[in-house]
């Protein structure tokens, strides 16, 4: 199959510091993640044609640190192609969409990037001297669910894994699992937010936020910047690397209602379209898979795209992470080896981009996974629309 | 601080203010007769536009609940029960709510509940409460 994907390669990526609160403008994260992504593809700002972001301008409540407005005052790229938005495929989406700018001839090199800034932003409202008048009110989809108390999304999947739990006797042992997981990789990874050790029993006695999910199912809210540089495939022949990475196949497809409550509960809404239509596109199969960078928003995310992936059958996933040795860095099926957004950081999606390019390119250190991994999924959101990417050594 | 509640617009005041009766309502296509929540303006399922507000009985079934410890909002102490409910007449119409009068470890999935409105602000949320067994 001729398909849009193996027109592009990834060429190079790049990452801001990450952390808690630092306080800087995330304008500047952006920019020093893509000047990063411009050296790492021996490329300079000269040579992009294309700009790509996921969400838009950056945003006071800190979910966007940047968009094309903000990044172009500074690079003066003067794009010929460039999207943003969130109506997309999942974080991912950009790449997507990046891809098929590329395949249709409109760029040769697009520059994409994902900035938060969540603690900073939060740390200057609640010291916000002359704070912004807070309607009592709320409109659009939240008003289906904040007048009731539901005002997280832990609350929102929480309600989803007390399904998975009830039907499919799924426990949180088995959740606990995917978070010292993730924390034991994050011990090798310098720019993870967490690092500590963390034990069964911690995870256990840690405060509960919404039952079943306790503080320790929840991702960490971080401060930092990702970027990547996606080019046509001829075009990839001029940058720094020989082996550039290949996307095998992308997917994003919809089949579910773009709800948190009117539809599927029985994983979290709107992965299986993007799974199975990443799928239909490759003659690869979950068994080809050398490790997973999935979306861990929650514990039960994750669990989610395991199973909607298809490692293993619906309402199994527990029992597949169960005890943890077969998603170790070590085991059948790595998961998440930087620490995914529990430990490492919630880089929006772009920390599970980034660590599987660090991992195909055999760079990841003390944290590489053996045996000379070839392929790698990679999934965004899910609740918001999903998106899932299979990447594939050079 | 006041408890949030919704902003009442055209499209949607039909559903918050219909508890001032006592009686839940959703919307309904007149063709095919498909709910439609959240309200929209036009039948997902056959396209139909004559669509009105229809009154249904309030019974619906949990099934799936959270307990929330955590204090995202001062007018919300915890812990409280969330629950997802599924209403009698269209099991495909859910709603994000409350069961209140209970201990907050009572309900089940699959439990029984019957709606019960509370007053926010210009609205009547549809809160829950279990049936008497």
């Amino acid at each position: 199959m001729d398909k849009f994907e193996s027109r592009s390669r990834i060429t190079g990526i790049g990452m801001s510091q990450v952390g808690r609160r630092l306080g800087v403008d995330p304008v500047g994260l952006a920019i020093d993640a893509c000047i990063a992504a411009l050296a790492d593809a021996g490329l300079t700002r000269r040579d992009i044609d294309g700009l790509a972001c996921h969400m838009g301008p950056v945003s006071s409540d800190g979910y966007s640190g940047a968009g094309i407005i903000d990044v172009e005052e500074v690079l003066r790229i003067h794009p010929r192609w460039f999207v943003s938005g969130h109506e997309m495929a999942g974080h991912s989406g950009p790449l997507l969409q990046a891809a098929l700018a590329i395949a249709a001839g409109l760029c040769r090199h697009v520059l994409i990037f994902r900035c938060t800034w969540e603690t900073t932003a939060l740390a200057r409202a609640r010291s916000d001297r002359d704070p912004a008048p807070q309607a009592p009110w709320v409109e659009g989809d939240h008003q289906w669910r904040l007048p009731f108390g539901a005002f997280s999304p832990a609350n929102w999947i929480a309600l989803y894994a007390d399904r998975h739990f009830n039907k499919y006797g799924t426990t949180r042992e088995q959740l606990g699992a995917i978070a010292l997981n993730a924390r034991a990789n994050a011990a090798l990874n310098a720019y993870a937010v967490y690092k500590d050790p963390l034990t069964m029993d911690d995870y256990l006695s840690a405060r509960m936020i919404s039952t079943p999910l306790g503080l320790y199912d929840c991702d960490v809210p971080c401060d930092g910047a990702v970027a990547m540089v996606l080019s046509a495939a001829d075009a990839a022949r001029d940058t720094r690397r020989p082996n550039p990475i290949r996307i095998e196949a992308m997917g994003g497809q919809t089949t579910e209602r773009w709800s948190w409550d009117q539809d599927t509960i029985d994983h979290e809404p709107l992965m299986k379209g993007a799974a199975s239509s990443m799928w239909a596109r490759t003659d690869l199969k979950p068994a080809d898979v050398a490790m997973a960078q999935i979306y861990d928003g929650f514990t039960f995310n994750c669990l989610s795209w395991i199973e909607t992936l298809g490692f293993c059958p619906t309402g199994e996933g527990g029992r597949f992470v169960e005890g943890g040795t077969r998603i170790a860095l070590d085991g059948e099926l790595p998961i998440n080896t930087h620490g995914g957004q529990l430990s490492a950081g919630r880089l929006q999606g772009y920390g599970f981009l980034h660590e599987a390019c660090v991992q195909l390119w055999g760079e990841a250190g003390d944290r590489q996974v053996p045996g000379d991994p070839q392929v790698s999924v990679v999934t965004t959101g899910g609740g918001a629309p999903g998106g899932a990417i299979l990447l594939t050594q050079g | 601080m006041e408890r949030p509640y919704p902003r009442l617009t055209p499209e949607n005041a039909f559903f918050w203010t219909s508890g001032s009766d006592g009686t839940l309502r959703f919307l309904r296509c007149a063709s095919c007769g498909h709910f439609l929540h959240p309200p929209l303006p036009r039948c997902p399922i056959c396209l139909g536009s004559k669509i009105a507000s229809v009154a249904v009985s309030g019974r619906a079934k949990v099934v799936a609940r959270t307990i929330n410890h955590h204090a995202w909002h001062a007018a919300f102490p915890p812990p409280y029960l969330i629950a997802l409910v599924e209403i009698a007449e269209a099991p495909y119409v859910r709603l994000t709510t409350r069961i209140i009068n209970c201990e907050p470890d009572e309900v089940e999935i699959g439990a029984p509940v019957r709606v019960v409105f509370e007053r926010q602000g210009p609205a009547w949320l549809p809160l829950f409460e279990l049936e008497p067994k």
